[in-house]
C-alpha cells in the first residue's frame, strides 16, 4: 500500500512498518519537547508515544497533539468527575437504591473524555449500556444521570429509562441490546451526509458486541455509501465473562472492517484518544468514508453490578491495570511533570470535582419519584398530540384515555 | 351449514372430554409421573425443596447424560456457569464439546443450532434473555419452525430454545418483555412456560425430547424461588406432557387461568379471595402456551361459569385475548359473566419502581378484578 509507513512518524516506526507492536495502555506515555507556556489558553504541542496507535490500511494520525493547560485541566476534571459519579452509582446500587442492571465505566473514562474533547456538539454519539460517562460528556448533569439511576421524575429520561437508556442532545443512548446500536449509528451518519453536515457520528460498541452480524452489515453500508462514521470498539478485553480471544476469531478489532481502514488507539491515554478521534473526524468528513477504531481500555469493575469481575480474570491483572495504567493517574503524572499545574492546584481540582459531584448526587437523592399515575405511566409512548385515543392498562378499567 | 361446524368443537367437548384426555394421556405421557395427576405429593417425606434454577439445571444435566446428541450452547453458559447460573457445573461435567460458550451473536448461534438440529443433533440453545432472542427470531421462526412443513415432513428440527422471558425487575423497556404471544402464534413451534420447579424440570426435559422446535420461556424472577418437588419429579425419567395444563388450586366459583410467574400471584390472590369473600377460585397453570390445553380450561369454565386470565404480556393480541376468544368459541353458553383478563399494561416497561408496578399485574389487581367479576 502506498500510504503504509513513510511518514512523519517517529523514526523507529518507519524502520519497521511490518513489525508487530501492540498499542501501549500506558496512560502516561506522552511528552512535551519545549516548556509549557504560562498562559492557560495558549496552545502547545504534546508528543504522543509512538506506541499510541496501530493502523490498518491507513496513515497513522499525527503523533503530536495541540492542547492547552486549560484543556488538560478540563480533561482531568471530566475524568475525575465521571469516576466520582460512577463511584456514587456503585454505592447507591449497593444501598439498593438503584434497581436492575448497572454497568459502570470505571477505568474507561479516557475514552468518553478523549472523544468529547475531539469533536463538537454537532457531532453525534451512540453507545451501548455502559453509558453514564458519555451521557455526562454530552451535557447530562450528574444530578439528572444519578436521578435516572434512582428512578426519579427529574432523571435524564424522567425515570423511564434507568441505567442503560440515557439520551442528550446529539447523544442517542444508552442502548440495551448488544450490537444493535451499530447500524443505528450508521443511520446517524447517513443523516449527517444527507443533510450535508460537516460532522461525524461516533458509534461505540464493546469487544463482545463486535461479533454481532449487524455490526458487519453496518460496516458494509457505511463503506458502500461513504458515511462519515467512526465505528469504535471499546475493547476492555472482556465481554461479560468471556475474554476477547474466546469470543473473537480475530481480536484485532480495528482490522475487522476488512475494506474499511482501521486505527487502534491507546484508550487509557486521553490524549491519544483525542488525537485519534480528531484525525478520524477530519478523515470522515473529508468524504473518505468510515473508519473502524479500537480503543484499548480496561474496566476495573465487573461487567455489571451483579458480576464481581474476578472469576474470569485475576485480581493481579486488575490491580496492575489500576496501579500502572490508570487514565486519571497517567494524566495527572504528565500534568505535574510538564508543569501544567501544581500538586496543590490538582488537589483543589480533585476536591472541586468531588464536591460538585457529591452535591449533585445528594440533590438527586432528594428528588421525588414520579407520581404513580396513569398519566405519567402512559405519557410519551407516542409523540405528544399523535397518540391513539387510548391505551389499555392491566384491566379494562385501567384503560387510559389521552 | 356453518353453524354445526362452528359448534363442533364445543360439542366434542360435551361428549368426549374425559375419554379424549384419558386417551391422550396414555398416548403421550408414558414417562410422566402419575402423582402429578393426583395432585399433591404421595408422601410428605419424599418431597424436597428445590429452586427453579436447580430444577432446570437438573433437567439439563439429565438430558445431556441421557443423549449424546444433546448439547447446550449460548452466551456465558460454560465457563461463567450461565448468566443466571442455570448451567452451573455443566461444563465441568460434560466438557467443552457439549457445553459451549458462544460469542454474542444471537442470529449466528441460533442459526447454527438450527443447522445442527437439521443435521440430526438435539441442540439446546440458551438465550441470555428472550429479549436478545429478538435478534434471532428470524432463525427461530423461518428456519426452525417452518422447515418440517416446508420440506413436506422430510426434515425435522429437534431444537430447544430456552432462557428467561417476561417481566424482570428494574431493567426497563429493552430487557423486560413477555414473548409468549409472539412464539405462541407460530405454527410449527411448541411453547412451554414453567412456573414451579416441577414444571421447570418436567417441561424442559419434555422440550428437549420433543422432536420439534420447542421454545421454553422461563422467568428470571422465578429462578431463585423454591418449590417442593415430589419424589417422582426428582427421578431422571420425570417428564411433563407438553400441551397439558395443571389445576394448581381447585375451586368452584371462578376459573383463573395463568402462566409462569403470574400463577404464583394468582394463587395468592385466590387465597385472599377465599379469606376475604369466601370465594373458591380454581387456578389453572397453563404450563404450555402452544399447544394450549383448551380442554382443561373449558372444563373448568363449565364448572365455575366465570373465567379470568392473568398474564404479564401486553393485552393486545396476547395469550389472554386468545383464551378469552376460545372461551367464547367453546364455552359461551356456560359463561355467567363476561370473561375478563388481567395483563401487563400497554406500555414499554418503565424503569421507576412505582410506574413499573403499574405496568404489570399485582396480586391486588387480580383480587379487585375477580371481586368485580363476581360482583362482590
Amino acid at each position: 500500500m502506498l500510504f503504509r509507513s513513510v511518514r512523519t512518524a517517529p523514526l523507529r516506526r518507519a524502520f519497521t512498518p511490518l513489525a508487530r507492536r501492540t498499542v501501549t495502555t500506558d496512560a502516561a506515555s506522552a511528552n512535551v519537547e519545549s516548556p509549557v507556556p504560562q498562559e492557560d489558553d495558549k496552545l502547545f504541542t504534546v508528543r504522543l508515544s509512538d506506541e499510541s496507535f496501530e493502523t490498518y490500511e491507513l496513515d497513522p494520525p499525527p503523533y503530536t497533539l495541540e492542547t492547552s493547560k486549560k484543556e488538560l485541566k478540563q480533561m482531568y476534571y471530566d475524568m475525575v468527575a465521571i469516576r466520582r459519579m460512577e463511584m456514587a452509582a456503585d454505592r447507591l446500587y449497593k444501598e439498593k437504591k438503584i434497581r436492575g442492571f448497572c454497568h459502570l465505566s470505571t477505568g474507561q473514562e479516557a475514552v468518553a473524555v478523549g472523544i468529547e474533547h475531539a469533536i463538537d456538539r454537532m457531532d453525534k454519539i451512540i453507545t451501548a449500556y455502559r453509558c453514564h460517562g458519555f451521557a455526562m460528556m454530552r451535557g447530562g448533569t450528574v444530578k439528572s444521570i444519578i436521578g435516572e439511576l434512582l428512578g426519579r421524575r427529574e432523571g435524564i429520561a424522567y425515570g423511564k429509562g434507568g441505567s442503560m437508556h440515557m439520551f442528550a442532545p446529539n447523544f442517542y443512548g444508552g442502548n440495551g441490546i448488544v450490537g444493535a446500536q451499530v447500524p443505528v449509528g450508521a443511520g446517524l451518519a447517513f443523516a449527517q451526509q444527507y443533510n450535508e453536515q460537516p460532522n461525524t457520528s461516533i458509534v461505540l460498541y464493546g469487544d463482545g458486541a463486535s461479533n454481532q452480524g449487524q455490526v458487519f452489515e453496518a460496516f458494509n453500508m457505511a463503506k458502500l455509501w461513504n458515511l462519515p462514521v467512526l465505528f469504535g470498539c471499546e475493547n476492555n478485553k472482556y465481554g461479560m465473562g468471556t475474554s476477547a480471544s474466546r469470543s473473537s476469531a480475530l481480536t484485532e478489532y480495528y482490522k475487522r472492517g476488512q475494506y474499511i481502514p482501521g486505527l487502534k488507539v491507546n484508550g487509557m491515554d486521553v490524549l491519544a484518544t483525542k488525537a485519534a478521534v480528531q484525525y478520524g473526524k477530519e478523515y470522515a468528513i473529508s468524504g473518505k468514508g468510515p473508519l473502524v477504531f479500537e480503543y484499548v481500555t480496561y474496566r476495573y469493575g465487573g461487567h455489571s453490578m451483579s458480576d464481581p469481575g474476578t472469576t474470569y480474570r485475576s485480581r493481579e491483572e486488575i490491580q496492575r491495570m489500576r496501579s500502572t495504567n490508570d487514565p486519571i493517574a497517567g494524566l495527572k503524572q504528565k500534568m505535574l511533570e510538564w508543569g501544567v499545574t501544581t500538586e496543590e492546584e490538582l488537589k483543589s481540582l480533585d476536591k472541586t470535582a468531588r464536591a460538585n459531584v457529591d452535591a449533585e448526587v445528594a440533590e438527586a437523592e432528594e428528588m421525588p419519584v414520579p407520581d404513580n399515575t396513569s398519566r405519567i405511566l402512559f405519557e410519551d409512548i407516542y409523540v405528544r398530540g399523535s397518540e391513539p385515543k387510548w391505551m389499555r392498562g392491566r384491566t379494562v378499567d385501567e384503560t387510559f384515555y389521552y | 351449514m356453518a353453524a354445526p361446524r362452528l359448534f363442533r368443537p364445543t360439542a366434542r367437548l360435551f361428549s368426549s372430554r374425559l375419554a379424549s384426555t384419558a386417551l391422550r394421556s396414555n398416548l403421550r405421557q408414558t414417562a410422566c409421573a402419575p402423582s402429578i395427576y393426583r395432585r399433591g405429593y404421595a408422601t410428605e417425606n419424599g418431597t424436597k425443596e428445590v429452586t427453579v434454577r436447580d430444577a432446570l439445571n437438573e433437567a439439563l444435566a439429565e438430558e445431556l447424560e441421557l443423549n449424546q446428541k444433546t448439547f447446550i450452547l449460548g452466551e456465558e453458559v460454560a465457563q461463567y456457569n450461565g448468566a443466571y447460573k442455570v448451567t452451573r457445573g455443566l461444563l465441568d461435567r460434560f466438557g467443552p464439546k457439549r457445553v459451549i460458550d458462544t460469542p454474542i451473536t444471537e442470529a449466528g448461534f441460533c442459526g447454527l443450532a438450527v443447522g445442527a438440529a437439521l443435521a440430526g443433533l438435539h441442540p439446546i440453545c440458551e438465550f441470555m434473555t428472550f429479549n436478545f432472542a429478538m435478534q434471532a427470531i428470524d432463525q427461530i421462526i423461518n428456519s426452525a419452525a417452518k422447515t418440517h412443513y416446508m420440506s413436506g415432513g422430510i426434515q425435522p428440527c429437534n431444537v430447544t430454545f430456552r432462557g428467561p422471558n417476561g417481566f424482570a425487575a428494574g431493567v426497563a423497556a429493552q430487557h423486560s418483555q413477555d414473548y409468549s404471544a409472539w412464539y405462541g402464534s407460530i405454527p410449527g413451534l411448541k411453547v412451554v412456560s414453567p412456573w414451579s420447579s416441577e414444571d421447570a424440570k418436567g417441561l424442559l426435559k419434555a422440550a428437549i425430547r420433543d422432536p420439534n422446535p420447542v421454545v421454553v420461556l422461563e422467568n428470571e424472577l422465578m429462578y431463585g424461588q423454591s418449590f417442593p418437588m415430589s419424589e417422582a419429579a426428582q427421578k431422571n425419567d420425570f417428564v411433563l406432557p407438553i400441551g397439558k395444563a395443571k389445576i394448581e388450586r381447585p375451586g368452584k366459583d371462578l376459573t383463573i387461568v395463568s402462566l409462569s410467574r403470574c400463577v404464583g400471584q394468582s394463587l395468592t390472590a385466590a387465597a385472599e379471595l377465599k379469606q376475604k369473600y369466601g370465594v373458591d377460585a380454581e387456578v389453572i397453570n397453563l404450563r404450555s402456551v402452544k399447544p394450549l390445553d383448551v380442554e382443561t380450561i373449558i372444563a373448568s369454565l363449565k364448572k365455575t361459569g366465570r373465567i379470568m386470565v392473568v398474564e404479564s404480556g401486553y393485552p393486545m393480541f396476547g395469550v389472554s385475548s386468545e383464551i378469552l376468544a376460545l372461551s367464547m368459541e367453546y364455552g359461551f353458553d356456560y359463561l355467567t359473566a363476561p370473561a375478563v383478563r388481567v395483563t401487563g399494561a400497554e406500555v414499554p416497561t418503565p424503569y421507576a419502581a412505582g410506574l413499573e408496578g403499574m405496568a404489570f399485574p399485582q396480586e391486588d389487581t387480580i383480587v379487585t378484578q375477580a371481586a368485580k367479576l363476581l360482583r362482590l
